[in-house]
């Protein structure tokens, strides 16, 4: 799922500073893409029986995949709009904005490769 | 009276099968991590010069505690010190993470993944409740590929 959301993308990203066996021409800027998530799992009956058996919550890890998922896709919405076809140095950070909610943000340099 | 039932009945329900769980996880995690021991995982940055392509490669999981091991770590909690079931399962959660990771990057044929980044939160109702953890790994997938001239 998420290989295949990054794979759509025509626009390279990485998160190191360069994009491996190309060279940087342009630089465009900063861009960043994120999504709110209620993270809140107190009325969810599935994963209050999971949370006596214990083990892997599958549907919150699919939950927050696709979040992420979104915010690459804004991120990467961003980066086109400048016209760069390659995001480099992409770091992701999660801030809890309320109980029970957090934000998922991703964000990255820019860049026009050759 | 019931109440005292239905708590005893959780926690030996939850008592037998989290560790059943973890140990049928714990199995897993060793089978698969022989598999992909052939994709090196780096926390640096270096690139070698043969490497041609890069690749944001992510996994990340969600693993939640048993109501066991919630109740006897939340009483070992008023006496401090390490709590183990907890170190289990934050390393249960990372391993899985990154596994998961290695195996986005082998469905791009990668042959390493460098600048290893790992991110834990915890997802919880309320202050004191439930523990789940997720476990976000992501770093960047190298490979060369043949240059057609």
């Amino acid at each position: 799922m998420e290989g295949q959301s990054a794979a759509k993308h025509k626009i390279m990203i990485t998160n190191i500073e360069q994009v491996p066996g190309k060279k940087i021409v342009e630089h465009y800027g900063y861009v960043c893409g994120s999504t709110i998530r209620a993270k809140h799992i107190g009325r969810d009956i599935a994963a209050g029986i999971k949370n006596v058996f214990g083990g892997e919550l599958r549907g919150y890890t699919e939950l927050l995949n696709e979040s992420r998922a979104e915010a690459v896709g804004r991120m990467v919405q961003q980066a086109e709009a400048f016209g760069a076809n390659a995001i480099v140095n992409v770091r992701f950070a999660t801030s809890a904005i309320a109980q029970g909610a957090a934000e998922l943000y991703v964000y990255g340099t820019a860049v026009k490769v050759e | 009276m019931f109440e005292l039932i239905t708590f005893f009945v959780l926690l030996t329900v939850g008592y037998f099968s989290g560790t059943y769980i973890e140990k049928r996880h714990y199995k897993d995690i060793i089978r698969r991590e022989k598999d992909l021991a052939n994709i090196p995982v780096r926390c640096d940055k270096w690139v070698p010069n043969e490497c041609n392509k890069g690749f944001l490669v992510m996994g990340s999981v969600v693993i939640s505690v048993d109501y066991f091991k919630m109740v006897s770590e939340g009483v070992k909690n008023i006496f401090g010190g390490r709590i183990r079931s907890y170190e289990a399962l934050l390393d249960r959660a990372r391993r899985e993470a990154v596994l998961r990771m290695k195996e986005m990057a082998k469905k791009y044929n990668a042959q390493e993944v460098v600048n290893l980044r790992l991110e834990s939160a915890r997802l919880s109702k309320e202050a004191g409740g439930v523990l789940c953890v997720e476990v976000f790994a992501y770093g960047t997938a190298l490979r060369s590929d043949e240059i057609h001239t």
